[in-house]
Formats: structure tokens, sequence, C-alpha cells
């Protein structure tokens, strides 16, 4: 696409631009209008031709130093004024700081009477009287064909527009001049004729009862520019057209995890949670608890002291607060402190792009960690699949780069493959995706959790049961039993009968223990016994060693000492017993 | 408030701020249009309001400020400002009958 090509004010362009400063169509157009030349803007009439051409004028005047000339043939200076008021521009001011000068052309036709030839030379001399006052750079023209019911003789008021045209590119002025569609052509009068340079041409579209702004740029002479038809609405801060091709995929990553508020959940993405500034996308069908996930995730980041934006689509804020205080989600205090916006409105009040321009300017102001939206899928009700996806691709993509953690949950039907096209459609979008579904068996209901994806992570393929009590959520393993997940009763019958089981393989191995323990005293009283057999065999031994000792010392005593008594009358006799 | 009194109005309006008929001209520089505008002009309030009237001739090339007052596009403008409501004749005034049905004027009966 053109238009991702260049950036605005990107390399010098053989055309010189004059930016308009309105949010995506300076992308589109590759820098702006064309500098010193009529551009002429038309459409139906509520369609924004106005808005457009006065937030240029007036963007022009405070953005880029370049005074503007706004002069109107069908709104009072004072019309004007109070209309822009509503989007935050101040005329009244920039008319005071010569930045601005407003012209009402009044043109009545039943004032005026028409007798021999003229001109308008009168129109050349106000508008050049006022371009002079301020030195203006810029003129609107809205809309000059209110001068065709004005003027009786159109001949002479095509020749004077084919003038004025010229006229304003001699003045090297940038002009916006407006038109009302025609029947068959752009215009009603075929303006289109004189000013050849750059046309917008603006639509106002009802499809399924919800109204579209779009924008396109016919034609753009001496210059690509983006060719589709974008949409565009009037926000708060004034016009913003949202070129789809526009962004490009080159956010800044980080390797940051966030939790989810959940401790099961963290487990199962990598045990860390999901990564910051990633998008989840939670979908399940009714009543499977995608909103209170959502919510737990908001109450996490506010936990952490970060910011969280939470869009309601189904419920009220009040709503919405008691619904998660049931569940043990307190999020009144984060709203009280600050942390926490609730935004709760319905799907159909706006169109798609309505919405998600809120959600922009509110995700500028407010500048979350974390943004829910709750459900996605009632916001891409309104519209075409096709047009809902690229919605929503921008929402995700914008919320990327502003490094905003994004959880948008999505309805789906209860199928036995519990998943919607635009499910399929819009999670190639997303990072991370969580399906929520429920089990019925046995009588009984229960909410299973898998991780179907999630980007850069080693994470869980296990379903897990998802529990709600008024303390929280919490996830915990089902059983696995023959080919059936057990959740629930069942799941819970499971884990007393294995508690059972199992207490009775404690015993068992207690009882066992204490036989071992038992045999093994046992055995030591058998030693003991044996031991003190064989110690009173060693002392009878040793006693009966001692006495034959303590015997024979004995007799060798008593021989000595008759052989010392008998010493001198036996000396004789016993030498002659020891010489024999 | 004017910038170029003609002759005319200096001749006719005697008291020319309570005169009947007050008329402004607009025209833009001394062109051949606006000269014609002024000649016929002149000799139909001669003819029809003798008396009653005062021109003033406004250049816008002079004073375009004043553009916007009357709310002038096309030149040259012939205003009624008196009698009230405010009429405008644009064109150079060449049609006599046109101008006086433009004006709301009925003309003097013939004698």
């Amino acid at each position: 696409m053109p238009a991702a090509k260049n950036r605005p004010n990107g390399p010098t362009l053989a055309l010189h631009k004059a930016a308009t400063g309105i949010d995506g169509l300076d992308e589109i157009t590759e820098g702006g209008l064309p500098r010193g030349r009529p551009t002429l803007v038309c459409g139906a009439s509520g369609c924004g031709k106005t808005m457009l051409a006065a937030e240029f004028l007036i963007r022009g005047a405070t953005q880029f130093d370049e005074p503007g000339v706004f002069m109107m043939f069908e709104e009072t200076a004072d019309e004007l004024s109070a209309n822009m008021a509503s989007l935050g521009f101040d005329l009244p001011k920039l008319q005071r700081q010569k930045k601005i000068a407003l012209d009402y052309v009044r043109v009545e036709r039943s004032e005026i009477e028409e007798t021999g030839e003229y001109d308008l030379e009168g129109l050349f001399i106000r508008l050049g009287h006022a371009i002079a006052a301020i030195g203006a750079k810029r003129v609107v023209l809205d809309t000059v064909e209110a001068l065709f019911a004005g003027v009786p003789n159109h001949a002479i008021l095509r020749a004077e527009l084919r003038r004025l045209f010229r006229w304003l590119k001699d003045k090297g002025v940038t002009a916006v001049v407006t038109g009302e569609r025609g029947e068959n052509s752009l215009t009603r009068y075929g303006l289109e004729q004189y000013v050849a340079d750059c046309v917008i041409l603006l639509d106002h579209r009802i499809a399924d009862q919800v109204s579209t702004r779009r924008l396109r740029i016919v034609k753009y002479r001496g210059s690509s520019h983006g060719t589709n038809e974008y949409p565009f609405v009037i926000g708060s801060h004034g016009l913003s057209v949202m070129p789809i091709t526009s962004l490009r995929l080159e956010h800044q990553v980080t390797k940051e995890r966030v939790s989810t508020g959940i401790d099961g959940l963290d487990e199962m993405l990598g045990g860390l949670g999901p990564y910051r500034g990633s998008s989840v996308l939670v979908s399940g069908a009714p009543g499977t608890g995608k909103s209170t996930i959502a919510a737990k995730f908001a109450d996490a980041a506010c936990g952490r002291g970060e910011r969280a934006l939470l869009f309601a689509y189904e419920e009220s804020q009040g709503q919405l607060i008691r619904n998660m205080r049931s569940v043990g989600v307190e999020l009144l205090r984060w709203v009280q402190e600050g942390l926490l916006q609730i935004h709760a409105t319905r799907p159909t009040l706006q169109g798609l792009e309505q919405h998600l321009l809120r959600m922009y300017d509110l995700v500028r102001e407010f500048r979350p960690a974390v943004v829910v939206v709750d459900p996605i899928s009632n916001l891409s009700l309104n519209t075409s699949e096709a047009n809902g996806k690229a919605m929503l691709m921008r929402l995700i993509d914008f919320l990327k780069t502003q490094r905003t953690t994004a959880i948008l949950t999505s309805q789906t039907i209860e199928t036995a493959i519990p998943l919607a096209d635009s499910d399929v459609g819009v999670s190639s979008l997303m990072d991370s995706w969580l399906l929520l579904s429920n089990v019925a068996y046995n009588g009984e209901r229960t909410r299973t959790l898998q991780v179907l994806k999630s980007r850069g992570m080693a994470h869980s393929n296990r379903v897990r049961e998802f529990v709600f009590s008024d303390k929280g959520v919490e996830l915990v393993d089902v059983y696995l039993s023959g080919d059936r997940v057990l959740t629930g009763t069942a799941r819970m019958a499971q884990a007393a009968q294995e508690m059972a089981a199992s207490e009775l393989r404690n015993q068992d191995h207690q009882l066992r223990l204490r036989g071992l323990q038992h045999r093994r005293a046992a055995v030591d009283a058998q030693i003991a016994a044996l031991n003190a057999v064989e110690d009173e065999r060693r002392e009878e031994v040793e006693l009966s060693i001692a006495r034959e000792r303590f015997a024979s010392e004995g007799l060798a005593a008593r021989t000595r000492a008759i052989a010392g008594a008998n010493r001198k009358p036996r000396e004789k006799a016993r030498s002659k017993r020891s010489e024999p | 408030m004017s910038s170029m009194r003609s002759p005319a109005s200096a001749k006719a309006g005697a008291e020319r701020t309570r005169a009947e008929w007050q008329l402004r001209l607009y025209v833009a520089g001394n062109t051949a249009r606006s000269a014609a505008a002024l000649e016929n002009l002149k000799t139909l309030c001669e003819t029809h309001l003798a008396g009653r009237y005062s021109i003033e001739v406004v250049d816008l090339l002079l004073n375009p400020q004043l553009a916007a007052g009357d709310q002038i596009l096309a030149v040259p403008t012939l205003v009624r400002k008196m009698p009230e409501p405010m009429r405008k004749i644009i064109g150079d005034l060449s049609s006599q009958e046109r101008v006086l049905v433009g004006l709301d004027l009925r003309p003097v009966p013939r004698e």
C-alpha cells in the first residue's frame, strides 16, 4: 500500500504538501494537501466536510503557524465557532490572535435583482482583504456552491469560479473548497472541473443501522496516495481517519511478563503469565467465566500499582463491581484509587470506528498498562466480518505500540468445538488464546480452561478445571480417568477415592515398617542373648584358667617354702639330691 | 464612511442624511462597467426620484473592509439602504425596468 511506504513529513516529495494535522489524513495523503493549490472536499450533507475544512484551517494556524481564512456561505461565524468549540477548538481566540479570519458571506437570492453585466470582484476583494489582513496561507471556502443559489447568472458564476481558483493558486494559498455531492457527479455543480488538483470524497453510510463515515481520495494530481476508502470519525478531538495500512509491525517487544492474577493460569502460561504488551484472547461460551478472568487480570494490574482500563460492553460499572465482588475480586477500591477506569457502554451506541476512537483517546489519556475489552465479539457484532477484523487489528496494533497488555474476551456459541468463526479470524492477531468451555457430564456442568496458543513461551497443554468461589478463582488439575477428563463431582469423587486408597496404602506401609522394626528388634534380642551366653562362657573359661593358674602358683610357693625351711639340715641332702 | 462622494449625491441630496432614498453603489475601481452603472443610476434617480435621493459610491479597491458589511459579492452592486427593507441590485443597471422593480420603485407617471 502506498500509505505504508512513506510517513508523513517523510522523505522529500516532489510536490510540496501542507500537512493537515488531522489524525491519519496526512498518512493517506503522504504528507498533506497540495500546497498552494485548491483541494475539493465533497460529500453529502452531514458527512463532515465543514469539520474537515475547519480542522485543516485550525490545525494549520495552531500547529504549523499558517494563518487561515474561513469563508463560509452557509453557517454564520458564530455558528461555526459554537460547532468547533464542541471539539475543543477556540475560534474566537484564534480570531483575536489574528491566526484565523472568519468571513460569513450571506447569499440571499430574494434580495438580489440582476440587471446587466457584473462580476464577483466583491468576493475576491473580500477574500483578498482577509488574506492580507492576517497573512493567510490557508483558505477554506465552505460551501462555495451556495453561490449558485444566490447568483442568478450561472455562466458568469462559472467563469468567476474558474477565475477564483486560478486566483487562489496565484496567491499561493492552500485552499480547501467544499462541495455538495451531486447525483451523478462528485459535486452538484461540477466544481471538480475547476479544482483538479486534489479531490477528497466523504461519505456517510448506514449499514445495519449504524452509521460510518468514510473518506476516499478520488484524485491527487502529482502524488501517490492511499486509494482505499478509509473510515473516519469525528471524535471529541476532531477528525480521525484510520488508515489500516499505516501501522507497521515494528513495535518494541519486551521479555517482561505480567501475572494474570490467577496462579494456576500463570503456571499454564509458561509459569509467569503473558508478556507485557501482548494480547490475550479469552474465548468461551456464555457463563464460562470470561469476564471474571478479565477482571482478575485488571485487578492484578492494579494490585501491582499499574493502571488498568476496562471496557465493558455488557455490564454497567456498578453491576460489574458487584458481580466481581461475589468471586472475591474487589474492583471498587481500585476505581477509588484512580488506578482502574471502567467504561461501560452499549456496543450499539456508536459504530465500531467511534468505539475504537474512544478507546484510542482513553488509552492515550490514561496510559494504562492493561486494557480489558469485555467482550470484543459484541463490538464487531455491528459490522461486517472483514471490517471488524481490520478494526480489531488496528486496535491490537495500537495497544502494542503503547506497550499495553490487552485482554479481549470473545463470546462463542456452545458447540462440540466451541469456536466461533470470528474467533478463528481474530485469533491470528492474538499472542495468547485461552479457551474456556463448559463440560457437562453426569448431570452437572463444570468450567474448564485450556491454553490454545501462547506465542513465545512453553505453555501447558493440559485442560484445567476452573473453579469460582467467594474466595476467588482457582485452577485445579483435572483427573484423567481412562479416556475421560474428570471434572466437578466426578473429580472430587475420584480424588476422594484416591485419597482413601492412599490412606489404606499408607496404613499397610506403616504395618510393614512396624513388622520390620519388630523383626529387627527380635534379631537384636537374639544377638544380645547369644552375646550373653558367649560372655558367660568366656567368663567361665577365664575363671577356670585363673583358678588353674592360682593352683599351680600355690603349689610352687608351697614347694619353695618347704625347701627353705629344710635348707640347713638338709643341705647335704639337697646337694646330694641335686647332683645325682 | 464613504470614500468617493459622487457629484450627483452632492448635488441632489442637500440634506443627504434625511433623504428618503438612500442608495449606495459598490464598485471595484474605475472600470467602464462601474462608470456605466453610476451613469445609469444617476439617470434613473433624476427621472424618478428627483430631490428625494442620495447616492454614495464605495470603491472596494480602496475600502475592501466595507464589502463584508453589506454582504457584497458582485460588483457593481446597488444597495437600497433606505427605505427599508434593504434591497440589492447587481449588474451595471442597464435595464431601467429591472432596476425599478429591484428598488421596488413605482415610476413617476409620464405627463
